[in-house]
């Protein structure tokens, strides 16, 4: 009961924050709105007893790359959003697509939740240990670990090349 | 105890929500935040159906556990290295075309 509270309470959290996204004309109070939605999605994984996730969310989400958002914002000045005609085809085309989407995903959910979506989940348990995770993080993907540090690595340059200054 | 369809729903009300700014938001910061939204929420259901499998197990060898877990660790990575050569993108656009409006910024070169 105290679950379905927290889940209800979080989730509109999460909603309204990233309606609030789409409806801020200026970029640092869309950052700052998924700034929020990341933080009450750390909080539902904390419901769904993910301790791991939640902390690396909150840590390299909210943290780390919303600081990096918030940076490039402040550094290219960006002001409010300019409001032109060229939407009009994503307007028009988006909204029913999302609506579309939105339905299908829904009645999919819905029309299944006799098999799935009727389970009940656990809360906080020995689910998500750390220890669980690190083992399974350098015995079974061991390889994709390790290419993620190449990823990083190419990242880096990535980014240095881009940004340096040309002269 | 939540049913997992609670979550899923959250999850793609969310993908949904970050589709709709990907496709009407015209700065292209918030067209990226609007990614990174659909990224959240994708981890959402990989955190809630590894609990599933946590709380469900099967004899299938093939299936583990934790790997939901682990998925959303991978997700993480790549959104990092995603954001931070994207955003240096967005900063040499912005040095020669003076703009943060995606509209203006229809030639792929620089």
């Amino acid at each position: 009961m105290v679950h379905q509270v927290l889940f209800i309470v979080f989730g509109l959290i999460c909603v309204a924050g990233a309606i609030n996204l789409l409806v801020q004309r200026h970029p640092i109070s869309s950052a700052l709105s998924l700034v929020v939605v990341m933080a009450s999605l750390a909080l539902i994984y904390l419901l769904l007893g993910a301790e791991f996730v939640a902390a690396i969310q909150v840590i390299v989400y909210a943290g780390a790359i919303m600081v990096l958002f918030v940076f490039v914002i402040m550094l290219l000045n960006a002001g409010a959003e300019e409001r032109t005609r060229g939407s009009r085809m994503a307007l028009i085309v988006g909204v029913p697509g999302v609506i579309i989407l939105a339905g299908t995903v829904g009645w999919m959910l819905v029309s299944g939740s006799g098999r799935l979506g009727g389970v009940n989940l656990v809360g906080p348990s020995s689910f998500g240990e750390t220890h669980a995770i690190a083992r399974l993080l350098f015995k079974e993907f061991l390889l994709p670990f390790e290419i993620t540090s190449v990823l990083i690595l190419i990242a880096i340059m990535g980014a240095v090349v881009l940004g340096k200054r040309e002269n | 105890m939540v049913p997992l369809s609670w979550y899923l729903i959250l999850s793609g009300i969310l993908f949904s929500l970050g589709v709709l700014g990907f496709l009407l938001k015209r700065n292209i910061i918030t067209i990226f935040m609007s990614i990174e939204l659909m990224l959240n929420a994708v981890n959402l259901s990989f955190v809630a159906f590894a609990n599933y499998w946590h709380t469900h197990p099967v004899a299938d060898k093939s299936i583990v556990p934790l790997s939901g877990q682990v998925f959303v660790f991978f997700v993480m990575v790549v959104a990092a290295a995603e954001a931070a050569v994207g955003l240096a993108i967005i900063i040499a656009v912005f040095r020669t075309r003076e703009t943060l409006n995606v509209d203006r910024v229809n030639l792929l070169k620089l």
